[in-house]
């Protein structure tokens, strides 16, 4: 059993892309030893810019021999045909055997085929293997028709044990040698699969990411290790940084006090979307005039690199000021002309167009005065200059500038908030007035691109509307604007895929409770959550899943029989105890399902104490009777049990054990 | 330490870097361009499978960039060093921190990041995949390996290395401000070129007649036009101009730059003149593929 380890040293590969294209190696691989090297396995990837590594074991060091059997003419068919056999599979008569088969006998050739070397059946596999890892944008170095590939693949590292697979990608032949860090200790290198990952940590690199991040997190707690000062967790950004170096060091700069008074949005945007800084906290949690860059290189012996980050972020603040300073010169409600000439989306126009339409929007939707006025500013600050530079704060600039011009805090904040929720893990707008503008914004987005037909398909959402339709669920759930939906048609079906995905994955409910609770209607989100807690707490009730069974028959009854409208029952055709019993149960039960003030949970207890009646009805009582009439009169009683206690869920759509034999009506 | 290069000396010690490594150190090419990507030197040169290797500077003028010379950073034109190397050798990376190295940069006190960049010109019908170069934070360099110009995929993907002459003069120098940057002994960037900052952003923005530059557009996109619907009747493809007609698409796009700038370009008519510039750009790609491979087939 030997190892593998193969390294692909490529130029700098984006940081984005590194995880998924190793996780495809790693597949790929594992792949080619199920189909080819039986028992091996890929034990460990790990990659930097510069390279992707792979480990294995256990590989065979060649393929077992196999023998195929080639069935010949029959032997009836004599001599002739035999040599012909032989002839045609490059043997001689003698070679041949004779084979008992159901059929009689016939002529056979035992073929021997020899297994493979594995290093051949690495060599031979790898270059299409590598070349296949997806990449979101590729490039040609070579030539035009040259391999495609991420950036280009400078050198390979091909190792079985101690000999080198050899194969060649794009001209450049695999062997034992690798690179270390650009400037730390550029090689070439030989290595050993023993020695590789102690040789690259000799020149400069830290091959394992585990390794890169832990260097990166105790870098930075003891630069600040008894300050008090703490920098602003970013997870995000300190993957970035894992995988766009090969030898992380952090260190701590600082710049003058003076910039904390332009705001700390702004302040901390530069920082860590622009710089790749991480942001630093004092014990109070204010910001700190301080930040941490993370260097791809050992030391900073002169000072060289923070004083040369300090600078660069000092024009950048610089910048920010002289952008905070000049939009602030003109009134936010003064650029609402200037977004005549912002396209929202070419066959939507403008941005004034949109807004426009989602002021009257907030308006028709009840929103208030404070909405409105938050929805006529919302997208002002795309013409500032602030946003033009630091787009990720577009709405939030908006506010801040609202709120500096003296906007009303509801106003200001509406505004500032209106792109809430940006995930499912984000926070819808604090206050009504935001939810509203924030609703309205979405919805008319999702309005207007439906409406041109801009509707996304599989994985293509270009304008987002995956993300606008949660979050307008997500605002209509939680929030308290008590909007409705209405949307019908394709957009309808559009927001009922993202409110059960909301039910299900976020809120945690059985895709079952969601089908039955959605089926009973969601115009009234808040409600819809109501009814699937109540559903929720009475499903593990004795009665209920029997019941929900039931349901599930009765309805099945109602369709076989093509009832759908409810009707009057005649007592006076009732022949039976357990008709009348059900009956009068189901008037008492809807009676206590109306009371005023009846919660769900108290009217699903209600609905579920049917259940004896319900069985007994069934047990006692055939549904399919001769009598035409007294038939059509219990269809209507079932008809009407089912619609009357279907309002807060259907039942029929819970998944029971015994839900197959409902199925089988009687 | 030594004293740093001053402005030109380091741009001479550039250019002299390049040399060695056997590149055509060219002139500034005379034509308004907004990038040296633009330069015929570039544009025309890396269509086609013949090797090229040229170095040169170019002043870039981007007129919406403009700041009255206010802003210690932001320039209406600034010099670029634009390397081209066709077809890009294996160390061509080495070959570029080598560069830094003869410009008084001690790589080894100093942080190197490449982070993806990837550069496209819609104008030019042309893209490429590469990083910007983050030297201690600041961004120096943009290295792309072009894969397509002119809407055509190109035979050898060549190498373009873009220096920020600025950006690196200010850092070697550790000036705030690039016109505080000596640009030789006695003499600032300010003193060379703050007043030409002043009155160009003055004119890009304020006082340039929106008329003439649409009627000087309309020329220069006329004259290109017929050039190129001339080609296929000319008896004399060797010696077509087809340089020419490239010059009046260099003329049209720094006009459509004035025109924006100048806030006279309306979101309807953007994509519009985006699209006329990139019809002039990509048929003189096509034609100058066309007569460089001889291949006359019209």
């Amino acid at each position: 059993m030997s190892r593998f380890l193969l390294e692909i040293g490529c130029e700098e590969i984006p940081d984005w892309m590194i995880v998924p294209a190793l996780n495809h190696l790693r597949g790929a691989v594992q792949g080619l030893f199920d189909e080819q090297l039986a028992g091996a396995r890929v034990e460990r990837t790990e990659a930097t810019p510069r390279r992707l590594a792979l480990f294995a074991r256990d590989l065979i060091a060649r393929q077992p021999d196999t023998v195929e059997l080639v069935l010949g003419p029959p032997k009836s068919a004599g001599a002739g045909a035999a040599a012909g056999f032989a002839k045609k599979n490059g043997v001689t008569v003698a070679d041949l055997e004779t084979e008992t088969t159901p059929k009689g006998e016939y002529f056979a050739l035992r073929k021997k085929r020899e297994g493979r070397e594995a290093v051949q059946v690495l060599a031979e596999a790898l270059p299409k293997l590598v070349l296949s890892i997806p990449w979101p944008k590729t490039m040609y170095w070579t030539s035009r028709n040259g391999s495609r590939f991420i950036r280009p693949i400078r050198w390979i590292v091909a190792l079985l044990e101690d000999s080198v697979v050899k194969f060649e990608i794009e001209g450049v032949a695999s062997g034992r040698h690798t690179h270390g860090h650009r400037l730390a200790g550029a090689g070439p290198i030989e290595v050993t699969i023993d020695d590789y990952e102690q040789q690259l940590a000799g020149h400069g690199v830290y091959l394992g990411a585990a390794a890169r991040r832990e260097r990166i997190e105790q870098g930075m707690a003891k630069l600040l290790d008894g300050s008090g000062h703490r920098i602003e967790p970013d997870a995000a950004l300190l993957e970035t940084l894992v995988y766009l170096t090969e030898n992380p060091t952090p260190i701590l700069g600082t710049f003058s006090a003076d910039y904390l008074r332009l705001p700390r949005e702004v302040l901390s945007t530069v920082m860590r979307h622009h710089q790749r800084y991480f942001s630093v906290e004092d014990a109070n949690g204010k910001l700190a005039p301080q930040f941490i860059a993370v260097m791809n290189t050992g030391a900073d012996p002169d000072g060289l690199v923070r004083s040369g980050n300090e600078r660069v972020l000092r024009a950048r603040f610089n910048d920010a000021q002289f952008f905070w300073q000049g939009d602030l010169k003109r009134p936010l409600e003064s650029r609402l002309e200037d977004l005549k000439n912002v396209t929202f989306q070419a066959q939507l126009g403008s941005y004034y167009d949109k807004t426009k339409r989602v002021a009257a929007l907030v308006e028709s939707l009840g929103g208030g005065a404070e909405a409105a006025r938050a929805a006529l500013l919302a997208k002002c600050d795309l013409t500032t200059s602030m946003v033009k530079e630091l787009t990720e704060l577009q709405g939030v600039m908006g506010g801040l500038y609202a709120r500096e011009q003296g906007e009303p805090e509801n106003v200001w904040r509406a505004v500032y908030e209106h792109y809430k929720p940006l995930s499912m893990d984000d926070s819808i707008p604090s206050t009504k007035a935001g939810q509203f503008v924030a609703l309205a914004d979405k919805l008319d987005t999702l309005r207007a691109c439906f409406g041109a037909g801009l509707i996304p398909s599989g994985s293509k959402d270009p304008f987002a509307l995956r993300r606008a339709a949660q979050g307008v669920v997500k605002i209509l759930v939680e929030g308290g604007t008590g909007v409705q939906v209405e949307e019908t048609g394709e957009l309808g079906e559009f927001l009922l895929d993202r409110v059960k995905y909301y039910f299900r994955e976020v809120r945690g409910f059985a895709y079952d409770e969601v089908n039955a609770v959605l089926a009973a209607g969601w115009g009234n989100l808040p409600d819809v959550l109501r009814r699937l807690e109540a559903v929720r707490a009475v499903r593990p009730t004795a009665d209920f899943e029997p019941l929900a069974a039931s349901f599930k028959r009765i309805r099945n009854i109602l369709k076989q029989a093509g009832v759908e409208k409810r009707g009057e029952v005649d007592e006076a055709l009732f022949d039976n105890d357990a008709e009348r019993a059900l009956f009068a149960e189901m008037n008492a039960v809807t009676g206590a399902v109306h009371t005023p003030g009846v919660t769900y949970p108290a009217a699903l207890a209600s609905i579920a104490s049917l259940r004896p009646h319900v069985d007994h009805f069934f047990d006692q009582v055939l549904v399919n009777t001769a009598d035409e009439r007294i038939r059509a009169n219990r269809l209507t009683l079932l008809c009407n049990l089912l619609t009357e206690f279907s309002t807060i869920a259907d039942f029929s759509e819970i998944v029971t054990e015994k839900a197959e034999s409902g199925t089988h009506s009687s | 330490m030594s004293k740093p290069y001053s402005f030109q000396r380091m741009i001479f010690r550039l250019k002299q870097y390049w040399d060695e490594r056997g590149c055509i150190i060219q002139e500034p090419y005379d034509v308004e361009v907004g990038a040296g990507t633009m330069c015929p030197e570039t544009f025309l040169r890396v269509l086609g499978p013949d090797p090229y290797r040229v170095a040169y500077v170019q002043p870039s003028r981007r007129p919406a960039d403009g700041r009255y010379g206010e802003n210690p950073n932001r320039l209406y034109k600034h010099q670029q060093l634009q390397v081209i190397l066709k077809p890009a050798p294996e160390d061509v990376i080495a070959q570029y921190l080598g560069s830094l190295e003869a410009i008084g940069i001690d790589l080894s006190k100093h942080d190197i990041k490449f982070e993806e960049d990837n550069w496209e010109s819609p104008t030019l019908g042309a893209w490429g995949v590469g990083w910007q170069v983050m030297l201690d934070g600041l961004e120096i360099t943009q290295f792309t390996y072009f894969q397509q110009c002119g809407g055509v995929d190109l035979d050898v993907a060549p190498a373009e290395i873009t220096y920020g002459l600025e950006r690196l003069a200010a850092f070697l120098q550790g000036v705030e401000s690039v016109y505080e940057i000596e640009w030789t002994e006695g003499f600032s960037y300010a003193d060379v070129r703050l007043r030409d900052e002043q009155q160009f952003s003055v004119y890009n923005f304020d006082v340039a007649e929106i008329g003439t530059l649409w009627k000087m557009f309309e020329l220069h996109e006329g004259e290109c036009q017929r050039l190129l619907a001339g080609w296929a009747k000319s008896e004399d493809k060797d010696r077509y101009p087809v340089l020419a007609a490239y010059d009046h698409v260099l003329k049209c796009s720094h006009l459509f730059n004035l025109l924006d700038s100048r806030g006279a370009i309306s979101v309807t008519e953007r994509v519009a003149v985006i699209a006329r510039v990139r019809k002039l750009a990509v048929g003189t790609a096509q034609l100058w593929l066309k007569q460089q491979t001889k291949e006359t087939a019209a």
